[in-house]
């Protein structure tokens, strides 16, 4: 037995190592060289003098990064429970259709989120061209005047909010339909027999069943929402992308435009906790909630 | 049961249903109206109306598209790194994820608690390091320096090893009775027994390789050695804009992500809710 436990040791070893090799060298040096470097002015590429903890001190009064945690937090409350909602609202309308019919449709619904984000940017861009773009007309059509949405302050950050949820609802539509086909049909049938209305039934059956899909959609949604960049950048080509800044734009900005390497890792490290405390509470929560729930 | 009610939950059942259609449709106008731009000849992509269907349709600006740019080469680009990265992550994952699963080993807890804190971490924190990391190693503007980071997918280990998981433990250890290899136990008992797991997450990760923008935004400056999703982008015409051709290269670089997905609609489905963390 004893050579038998050495021999599976080694196979382990061989086995686990090409895997350990990529995330050691890919994964965890970079985490702790972001956090090394965020103590320093390194320049992007290049050794810096330590500088303590004076890249964060400086963040308390940069207005640019005060104005990317408000447009991060502003983008996200347009998409987060507003996506959510609405590929809520799809599935229950998917779920009800049956075979062929339900896989075409849900396939229309679907298709935006497998396409690349350029291409999603290059089809709405010109969706919502100033000068051409077929919305255009239709406002022309309801008598409201054409908006240059992608130039406009007000409207960018809502437009590309409207755009990632058309984007990425496919994702939260799946995982909302397999939780609805969790549930058993009976349930709806016994609900029908008793006469209750749709509406009750929702909110008595439907929606407590669902719950723990619902969170962890927001959770996902969330987590993925606090990185916005390549929307942001893609629309801000040729606009204002000082007026829409968001984090991770920050980060790309002062490291990759500016050559501030220390400050950029300041930005990024920020985002780094922020997104590993709102997955922790997160996981806590859902912990807690399932307990209640027994 | 109360017939008046039956009819009526019917009736709203039936409002729905249309409303979703009619919804879907809408959902996917820009996708349909993208397509038809790309087959319109440019004076008929700037007329002032609304036509939803090419008066005279034309492939060339799909023939200008693959002439005028690099598009072929960034295709090329965009199958090597995104295969690389497929097939790297499939293996070393299934490999990773057997070995946590089916073996016992010091540091197999540790090893398996790192990989699931791993995906709480933002990768697109990391940009900077990635960059400092892959310039340093001299793979700027190169295949492998587009996939290094992309190498590391968590959650396939995590698919791997539930699935691993609920194999009985008694076919390993009949096979070890029988004196099979270590290696041959996993690639002639457990590697078929997943083929259905191992086509699905092949599939979804090359989707998510095809789609990446920010790294391989990032790691290229060199037009010829962009991958698909960036170079439609990055090269813009200095003749002014012609959106008919920019749209049928947005059509070229989405077609083979688009295929994937409508000929492997259930696979890709299925692998989609098992990353999410439901079983399908």
């Amino acid at each position: 037995m004893l050579r038998n436990s050495r021999t599976e040791r080694l196979v382990a070893l061989v086995l686990v190592a090409p895997f350990l090799a990529i995330y050691l060298l890919a994964f965890v040096y970079p985490t702790v060289q972001m956090f090394r470097i965020s103590f320093t002015d390194a320049p992007l590429i290049g050794e810096g003098r330590w500088v303590g903890l004076d890249n964060y001190l400086r963040l308390d009064n940069d207005p640019m990064f005060r104005r990317a945690v408000w447009n991060t937090a502003y983008f996200v409350l347009m998409t987060v429970v507003p996506g959510t909602l609405i590929a809520l609202l799809i599935a229950l309308g998917v779920s009800r259709l049956k075979g062929r019919f339900q896989a075409i449709v849900l396939a229309l619904f679907f298709l935006p989120y497998i396409l690349p984000v350029s291409v999603v940017y290059l089809i709405w861009d010109w969706t919502l061209n100033f000068q051409f773009g077929i919305a255009m007309h239709v406002l022309d059509w309801l008598g409201i005047p054409r908006v240059p949405v992608f130039k406009s302050r007000v409207w960018f950050l809502p437009a590309v909010a409207g755009v990632t949820i058309w984007w990425t609802a496919g994702f939260s539509i799946l995982l909302f339909l397999a939780g609805l086909r969790s549930i058993p049909a009976e349930i709806h049938e016994a609900a029908a027999l008793d006469n209750s209305t749709r509406w009750t039934t929702f909110r008595r059956i439907t929606w407590p069943l669902l719950w723990p899909v619902t969170s962890l959609v927001l959770t996902i949604q969330l987590i993925l929402q606090l990185k916005i960049f390549d929307q942001v950048y893609l629309f801000s080509i040729g606009g204002r992308p000082n007026d829409n800044m968001v984090l991770v734009y920050y980060v790309f900005q002062k490291a990759f435009q500016q050559n501030q390497g220390g400050r950029a890792a300041a930005v990024a490290v920020t985002l780094f906790v922020l997104v590993v405390v709102v997955s922790v509470l997160q996981f806590q929560l859902l912990r807690f909630a399932e307990r209640r729930r027994r | 049961m109360n017939a008046m009610a039956a009819q009526r939950w019917n009736f709203w059942g039936g409002i729905i249903t249309a409303l979703t259609l009619v919804w879907a449709i809408l959902w996917a106008f820009p996708l349909y109206w993208g397509v038809i731009s790309s087959l319109k000849p440019d004076d008929e992509v700037v007329r002032p109306y609304i036509e939803l269907w090419p008066e005279t349709p034309t492939l060339e600006n799909y023939i200008d598209a693959l002439t005028t740019t690099q598009i072929g080469t960034w295709y090329v680009n965009s199958v090597a790194v995104a295969v690389g990265v497929t097939v790297i992550t499939i293996f070393t994952s299934m490999l990773c994820g057997y070995a946590i699963s089916q073996l016992r080993f010091p540091g197999r807890i540790a090893l398996w608690w790192l990989i699931l804190a791993s995906f709480m971490v933002p990768t697109s924190a990391l940009i900077i390091n990635h960059f400092v990391l892959v310039a340093n190693l001299g793979l700027l503007n190169s295949w492998a320096g587009i996939m290094l980071p992309q190498l590391i997918h968590p959650v396939i280990i995590i698919v791997y090893k539930q699935f691993f998981d609920q194999v009985p433990k008694d076919f390993r250890e009949a096979a070890v009775m029988d004196n099979a290899s270590e290696f041959g136990i996993l690639f002639k008992i457990y590697m078929p027994m997943n083929w259905g797991v191992t086509t699905a997450l092949s599939i979804v990760c090359f989707i998510w390789t095809w789609n990446a923008f920010l790294w391989p935004f990032l790691s290229v400056t060199r037009t010829e050695m962009m991958t698909i999703t960036v170079g439609i982008t990055q090269v813009n015409d200095a003749f002014g804009v012609y959106y008919a051709r920019q749209l049928s290269a947005a059509v070229l670089a989405g077609l083979p992500v688009a295929l994937a997905y409508l000929f492997f609609q259930r696979r890709v489905t299925e692998a989609i809710t098992l990353s999410a963390g439901i079983k399908g």
